[in-house]
């Protein structure tokens, strides 16, 4: 069953501009397993939500199945849900984003649901460009089947029961990048600093945004050998740059404690603010983040943070030239041409 | 030759090759016979192949308006020499064989009782036209002048028709007459004419059009208010979104030239059928269209729309199964993987349409039920009716109506609704109220998911929630028998008659074997059904008569299944009448079955 939280709310709890306090954001009490990565990114997710005072119903979330998948239920409790069928979230999204251009479309995924049963549509969603922020709580294993390997676990990683994965990794960043992804990040969910903003990012940036999350999977592989789990991730992580995202409408000032901060500026006149850790990187260049992103690879580091942002983008609505109003808007006036214009097509066929 | 001259009923088949060009050619020689106010249909016989392969055209003229296949050519157009043997053993004896003398006949496919017309169709067209593309093209159109003046065709009509046809390329219509008249001109030089097979102008038809289904089909998705079609390319289907498409254009464009739809060409079935339930959840009418293997490929999302409870409309154009099957024959051998597609337990709501009428309403009319039943409904026309083209009623729609949106709540409503419960059966008729995300800021969010759950949409595994939930999925099932179409019965008001039921496509063939029968006074109740779940008057028909012959064009007998499955029928009253080799079922094979079956009756009665 599902655990309902208290709906107490501290009547001193702080609100956003738009009158919730962060427990508005939050959802059922989780039935993931104690310390699992995935609840912490819930926990980012909730924070970003109330961060950019986004009232809960203007957000859909979805996903298809799996413990990832399973999150929606345990963050955005305002918000309507749909966990969809294994590995068919973004085709689910799709429509759902057709009917409504309206609202904020929150797609919720795990390594085997993306990287292998959904990998098709994983593919395909991302060639239209849907305005979507597509997460992928990445653990490379199947936890709700008991830890077998998936597709996203890397060769030569050793599982719980101590066999090695004889297997190519497939990296979903790389392959985002690949397919033109407008924004493309990676994140670590023990690393809430750096995912909170990249969140904000994504669900602001007007096109298809794709973080993937290294989430450990505290049951099934967190164990030594492992390159999924916490000890190792927190060893091998190397990040592009430290980020915060000011919207369009707030001026924030941000400190830097060092280097020289890059902003990029969005559509909407948001900033991105970039701590570049690498002086000579551009996050808008596609060609210099995938060979960073190689790079890294090759020297067994998880490159984290922004990884390609493409400030300008097109997305599907603007493409296929969809009215601005949402089509679940329109009503018999706009969608029947009426019978004079079927007595023509009639006419037609005599 | 001049003996037993017969008007207005024949077959006329073309057998010609993929991709010449000649199937715009054999649409004139339909419409021709459709202006003259003659019955008729027209079906094309397809390769699943673009060029090179045989493809014929087959078109049935029936003074008294029978418009299923009928077996038998009379006069075959034969210009392809690939398929000259199997063309030749088509033809009637005392039939025409007109083909194109540019070289000479080989002597096999000489018969003695079927008469030759040799027109040198390529010669006139190398003589006339000095382009190879053209001396291809005009073959057709000399072929439909010496057609259309052997058959007494009013030639003004197909002019007329050239005309329209080239209303927008003008330059065209010159050397287009041309050919017309180069046929023409060659038979009246080289022999009688007309042949005793001939047309004569009627005014049988009314306001009827002719057209395919499949076009119908797009025409009330519009009409019916779809604003997402998602798919997956599948013949016969294809041309549904085609069709959906070039409307859209013409008549769903926003005053800032904008697009009030959103036409999505998905990666697979499976995609497609995905962004119909993502958008029809989120309250936009959406549609696919697809075939047989795609339905495979969608069976587990309709499950989840099933269970989930989220509208959906599915326009199946029914092909040759199972796997790839047969994909340019029809067939109506979905039904059961339609019916009860995906694992648990499971049924969907079937349409059957006959005509593109039908295929019109039916699909304008599916959007409705979806809503208002919270489900999928599919749509199950066949290859023969959304491809080939068909007599109809005019389309029509009323002006006044409204879209039945089903139960939603909107902002308002929520406010006053105290606690929400998204599978609540609050009207007691198994349906619930459903939200749509974005409505409100607190009120009426829910999860949708394929899991259990209870009636405020939470997650469950335990026993009693899941029963409850499937008796009122049962419930529902119920109500929708009073929302889906009626079927169609006519009665001899004999309490002893023998039932004949039928269904879509097989109706043109079954009305004509039954009038046949009818004139030797042997005569049936006969229902045609429209819908499943079965209407109360389907119950009523199948009950009520001790002896029913259920006429289907599949290996299973697959409505009969249904039928006895649902209505608890004994099996041994309900007799099949079946045809399934992906050729439209014809009058002769139902006469001859439902013969074979009434002797067999009788003996029984006897003995």
């Amino acid at each position: 069953m599902t655990f309902v939280k208290s709906t107490f709310r501290h009547p001193a709890s702080a609100k956003n501009t738009v009158g919730f306090t962060k427990a508005d954001y939050e959802g059922a009490l989780s039935t993931l397993c104690a310390g699992c990565g995935h609840d912490s990114i819930s926990a980012s997710i909730v924070q970003a939500c109330f961060d950019l005072a986004i009232e809960p119903h203007r957000i859909a979330k979805l996903s298809g199945i799996g413990c990832s998948s399973k999150t929606p239920t345990y963050f955005l409790g305002n918000s309507h849900g749909f966990n969809t069928v294994h590995g068919r979230m973004p085709s689910v999204t799709t429509g759902a984003n057709m009917a409504n251009r309206d609202l904020i479309y929150l797609g919720v995924s795990g390594d085997g649901d993306s990287a292998s049963i959904g990998l098709g549509q994983f593919c395909h969603v991302i060639r239209r460009n849907l305005n979507m922020t597509y997460i992928v709580m990445n653990n490379g294993c199947y936890g709700l089947t008991k830890g077998q390997d998936s597709a996203t676990a890397d060769r030569g990683s050793i599982n719980k029961s101590g066999a090695e994965n004889r297997f190519q990794a497939i990296d979903l960043a790389a392959l985002a990048m690949e397919l033109g992804a407008g924004f493309v990040a990676r994140s670590f969910s023990g690393d809430k600093t750096q995912l909170v903003p990249l969140i904000k990012a994504a669900l602001s940036h007007p096109g298809f945004s794709f973080i993937d999350v290294i989430s450990p999977c505290v049951t099934f592989n967190n164990n030594p050998g492992s390159t999924k789990s916490y000890d190792y991730v927190r060893e091998h992580i190397e990040a592009t740059s430290s980020l915060d995202f000011v919207p369009e409408e707030k001026e924030i000032t941000i400190n830097y404690e060092s280097g020289a901060p890059a902003s990029v500026t969005l559509h909407d006149g948001s900033t991105l603010s970039l701590l570049k850790l690498n002086p000579s990187w551009d996050p808008t260049n596609r060609m210099e983040s995938l060979s960073r992103m190689q790079h890294a690879k090759n020297e067994g580091h998880i490159l984290t943070g922004l990884l390609y942002v493409e400030p300008q983008t097109q997305d599907l609505h603007k493409t296929i030239n969809t009215t601005s109003k949402p089509l679940n808007s329109l009503t018999e006036k706009d969608l029947v041409p009426g019978q004079s214009v079927l007595d023509k097509v009639n006419a037609g066929f005599r | 030759m001049k003996q037993n001259v017969r008007i207005n009923d024949m077959v006329i088949r073309f057998a010609n090759v993929n991709g010449t060009g000649s199937a715009s050619a054999n649409d004139l020689f339909s419409k021709a016979v459709f202006r003259m106010g003659i019955p008729l249909s027209s079906k094309n016989f397809f390769p699943s192949n673009i060029q090179g392969l045989p493809t014929w055209y087959e078109v049935r003229v029936s003074e008294k308006g029978f418009t299923g296949r009928r077996a038998g050519v009379d006069l075959i157009v034969a210009v392809n020499p690939q398929t000259f043997k199997k063309d030749v053993t088509s033809v009637v004896p005392g039939g025409y064989f007109l083909y194109d003398s540019t070289k000479n006949l080989h002597p096999e496919f000489i018969r003695e009782d079927v008469n030759y017309i040799g027109i040198p169709m390529m010669k006139l067209c190398m003589d006339n036209y000095e382009v190879p593309r053209q001396q291809q093209l005009f073959k057709n159109i000399v072929y439909i002048g010496a057609l259309a003046t052997l058959l007494d065709v009013e030639m003004e009509v197909i002019r007329g028709i050239i005309r329209d046809m080239f209303a927008k390329k003008e330059k065209l219509i010159p050397p287009n007459l041309k050919a017309l008249e180069l046929g023409a001109d060659y038979v009246k030089q080289n022999f009688s004419y007309p042949l005793n097979i001939r047309l004569e102008r009627r005014n049988l038809l009314g306001d009827q059009i002719i057209m395919d289904g499949n076009t119908a089909c797009a025409l009330g998705a519009i009409y019916g208010g779809a604003t997402v079609a998602a798919w997956y390319p599948i013949t016969p289907s294809t041309s549904v979104i085609n069709a959906f498409e070039k409307y859209c254009k013409k008549y769903r464009i926003a005053e800032d030239g904008t697009n009030n739809f959103a036409i999505i060409q998905a990666e697979d079935e499976l995609a497609a059928i995905g962004m119909v339930l993502g958008a029809n959840w989120n309250g936009a009418r959406a549609f696919t269209s697809t075939s047989g293997a795609g339905i495979s490929l969608m069976t587990e999302f309709l499950g989840l729309a099933y269970f989930a409870e989220i509208p959906s409309v599915i326009v199946n154009v029914q092909r040759g199964g199972p796997s790839t099957g047969m994909p340019t024959r029809t067939q109506q051998s979905d039904l059961i993987a339609c019916a009860y597609a995906s694992h648990g337990d499971t049924k969907h709501v079937l349409l059957f349409p006959a005509t593109p009428a039908d295929c019109f309403d039916m699909t304008a009319d599916a959007f409705d039920l979806a809503e208002r039943l919270q489900c999928p409904v599919l749509v199950m026309t066949d290859l023969d009716l959304g491809m080939n083209i068909h007599l109809s009623a005019p389309l029509q729609w009323n002006e006044s109506r409204k879209y039945d949106r089903g139960k939603v709540l909107n902002r308002e409503q929520l406010e006053e609704v105290k606690q929400f419960g998204r599978y609540l059966d609050v009207d007691g008729d198994g349906i619930c109220y459903r939200t749509l995300p974005g409505t409100h800021p607190t009120k009426g969010s829910f999860f949708t998911r394929g899991t259990s759950r209870d009636e405020y949409a939470r997650y469950t595994e335990e026993g009693d929630a899941y029963v409850r939930n499937m008796q009122r999925l049962e419930k529902k099932w119920e109500t929708a028998k009073k929302y889906v179409h009626a079927p169609r019965i006519r009665s001899t008001g004999r309490k002893d008659a023998i039932g004949v039921v039928y269904f879509g496509t097989s109706g043109f063939s079954a009305e004509e074997a039954l009038a046949e029968l009818k004139s030797e006074n042997v005569e049936f109740d006969v229902m045609q059904i429209r819908s499943f779940p079965f209407h109360a008057e389907v119950e009523k028909f199948m009950t009520a008569h001790e002896e029913i012959f259920v006429i289907e064009q599949n290996r299973d007998a697959q409505m009969r299944t249904l039928l006895i499955n649902e209505l608890q029928l004994p099996p041994a009253r309900l007799h099949s009448v079946l045809n399934y080799d992906g050729m439209p079922i014809t009058a002769d094979t139902i006469q001859e079955q439902i013969r074979k079956g009434l002797n067999q009756l009788k003996k029984i009665s006897v003995s």
